[in-house]
């Protein structure tokens, strides 16, 4: 830091540092408001019984039943499954845009964009109406003779998996392209001079480089879709209980608060493990950056 | 390492209206070190990268030796580019930047490492392998490029505008080491630039290009002394275009119907400096400036043209006094008194 020798600079410097800190005073107050107390009372409420007194109770009920864990690794089984297929068909579809001329560039990713302008709810349902026994795919393929029986593609972990794919895809893929699209051309070029094929390329070059983006975009998939709530409500028609479910029904069934609050702060440590394990990973993509890569 | 020739048959390329390369042909020998000089837009960046295999020619043909290239793939034709920016691999250290292109033809392991740093020595860049290419200086940098470019012996180098991005004093380092690195290797290579200086010093002959042809492909002193054209005589340096009759011989005979270009460092103040049948210009002093190494007077003919005259400070007696709106005669030995074929000045 620069030593201001003349009291009025310091001054100066001291006022101009609290305007910009003053700045995200709002900012701090809704989050307080919206995210810190709630929390806090939700923890309160997960040591309270019914009657309101103090108990672990909540927490030896909830983390003794098998429900909870079923929830839990079916959590774990939709953000791992949506993650992977983003990663399978995002990351692809990114190097595509990236290396597309600049017009299609725009072109096509208004169009991986427009599914974001649309209502969760409302893209949940045209699922359920592409998706179900009587729905247009099935029509499609009972029709043309492809399957004899219609498949069953919703109500159960396949639709709920689409559902979520189809939701995460678009926020997946805009770090990945990001990353991609700001790697310089020449590298490409350079490497391609050298001898290698574009597989080659793309292994020891364009995806080391984009390494960054497709962390961050996990994890955004992460955060995502492990608290996820409407489309498996909508389209995994009661078969498929990921712990956002198991809280809605502890609530709505049992008017439970404390186990309802108990499975709240689960789902936050989670989230707090998986946050710190993706950090861990980008430290350590920071750390072996320069490494030799061999091809 | 054996070099190969290159045949560039009349090389076609548009972008809509706009056409990049207009039918340029040329033939480079094997071993030779040839460069692409022309300001930006004349199409040398897009003849290179033809030849690289990155920009595909609308017609035309590419050999490389007797092989036809046009249509191969660029990382199947063995060929060595030194990147504007460089284009190092950040995410690689030194030594897998140079060690790269032979992992890619499988060289055994040790004898991979071996090869790049025996390259890297070559580049005086020995002792720091280890780095990374975050905390190298721009020379250095260029240097791992070159390193990199040489370490798999491709038979012929292309070089974009390697230096351009250093400064001065490392710039002419690096041209007098590319050119050294060229006659140890041997390897045909040709070099763009926009720097009319560079291109004289580095090379064995000039290509200049605009506006998507090639103006004149010569020596650096053929191409400095006698342009073909004007746009050559004018981009090599301070060129005066001298229209018929504006000069006369000192001898009384006959001046030039043609129109002359003579360098403005061709001109003397002592008419004894000039042979006989040299020329004489008159004109008013219009400005003077002091360069250090000379003095740049701007004369202004009578009938309104103004002519640029460098005298060496060395023998610039007399400079330092002239004054503005002084009548000067400045002369120029006959041989450097150059007729530009077919010209309208």
């Amino acid at each position: 830091m620069t030593v201001l020798a003349d009291p009025a600079l310091a001054a100066d410097a001291r006022r101009e540092r609290r305007f910009f800190l003053s700045l995200s005073l709002p900012a701090l107050f809704i989050v307080g408001l919206a995210a810190i107390l709630p929390i806090a009372w939700i923890i309160r409420q997960s040591f309270l019984t019914t009657g309101g007194e103090y108990t672990v109770g909540n927490y030896e009920k909830v983390l003794s039943s098998g429900l909870t864990w079923s929830a839990l690794v079916t959590t774990l089984e939709l953000s791992l499954g949506t993650l992977a297929i983003c990663i399978l068909l995002g990351t692809p579809l990114a190097l595509a845009l990236a290396s597309a001329r600049p017009r299609v560039a725009n072109l096509l990713m208004a169009f991986v964009m427009l599914p974001l302008w649309t209502s969760i709810l409302v893209r949940t349902y045209g699922w359920l109406v592409l998706l179900r026994r009587e729905g247009l795919i099935n029509a499609a393929l009972t029709g043309s003779g492809l399957t004899a029986e219609p498949l069953p593609l919703v109500y159960n972990f396949t639709g709920t998996l689409i559902g979520m794919v189809h939701y995460m895809l678009p926020l997946f893929l805009l770090p990945v392209y990001a990353a991609m699209r700001d790697i310089d051309a020449n590298l490409v070029r350079a490497s391609a001079s050298m001898g290698a094929t574009l597989g080659q390329t793309i292994r020891t070059v364009i995806l080391p480089l984009s390494a960054g983006g497709i962390v961050s975009g996990s994890l955004i998939v992460f955060i995502y879709t492990i608290g996820f709530f409407i489309t498996p409500a909508v389209l995994g028609g009661g078969k498929v209980n990921p712990l956002s479910i198991r809280i809605e029904r502890t609530l709505s069934t049992f008017q439970d608060w404390g186990s309802a609050s108990v499975l709240g702060i689960l789902l936050l440590v989670l989230m707090a493990l998986i946050g710190v394990m993706f950090l861990a990973a980008r430290r350590l993509l920071a750390r072996n950056k320069f490494g030799a890569a061999h091809a | 390492m054996k070099s190969l020739p290159i045949t560039i048959d009349s090389v076609r390329k548009a972008y809509g209206s706009y056409v990049a390369l207009d039918d340029v042909s040329l033939d480079i020998q094997a071993g030779e070190f040839l460069t692409l000089l022309g300001p930006s837009g004349s199409g040398k960046t897009t003849l290179l990268m033809a030849l690289a295999g990155f920009v595909r020619p609308d017609s035309g043909k590419l050999l490389l030796g007797d092989r036809d290239i046009t249509r191969l793939a660029p990382n199947k034709r063995d060929i060595g580019i030194v990147f504007q920016n460089y284009a190092l691999f950040p995410h690689m250290n030194v030594l897998a930047n140079v060690e790269y292109p032979l992992v890619l033809r499988k060289t055994p392991k040790a004898e991979a490492r071996q090869r790049a740093l025996d390259t890297l020595a070559r580049v005086k860049l020995d002792g720091l392998s280890e780095r990374n290419i975050a905390a190298l200086s721009g020379g250095q940098r260029q240097r791992v490029a070159l390193a990199r470019a040489i370490v798999f012996e491709p038979r012929v180098m292309l070089m974009d505008e390697p230096l351009s991005a250093l400064d001065k004093n490392l710039r002419e380092t690096m041209q007098y080491e590319i050119r050294r690195l060229h006659d140890d290797l041997g390897i045909t290579t040709i070099y763009v630039t926009h720097d009319q200086r560079e291109a004289l010093i580095m090379s064995d002959r000039v290509a200049v290009m605009n506006s998507g042809r090639i103006q004149q492909i010569d020596t650096p002193q053929q191409i400095y002394d006698r342009p073909s054209t004007r746009f050559v005589a004018e981009f090599m340096g301070e060129a005066n275009i001298v229209a018929p009759g504006s000069v006369r011989r000192i001898d009384g005979a006959d001046a030039s119907r043609e129109t002359l270009m003579i360098r403005a460092e061709s001109f003397h103040l002592d008419a004894k400096l000039v042979g006989r049948d040299g020329v004489a210009l008159e004109g008013t002093l219009r400005a003077k400036a002091f360069r250090g190494e000379n003095w740049l007077l701007t004369l202004a003919l009578d009938g309104g043209r103004e002519v640029l005259v460098c005298i060496p400070a060395a023998l610039a007696g007399g400079c330092a006094e002239l004054a503005t709106g002084q009548r000067v005669t400045a002369y120029a030995p006959a041989a450097k008194v150059h007729t530009i074929p077919g010209a309208v000045a």
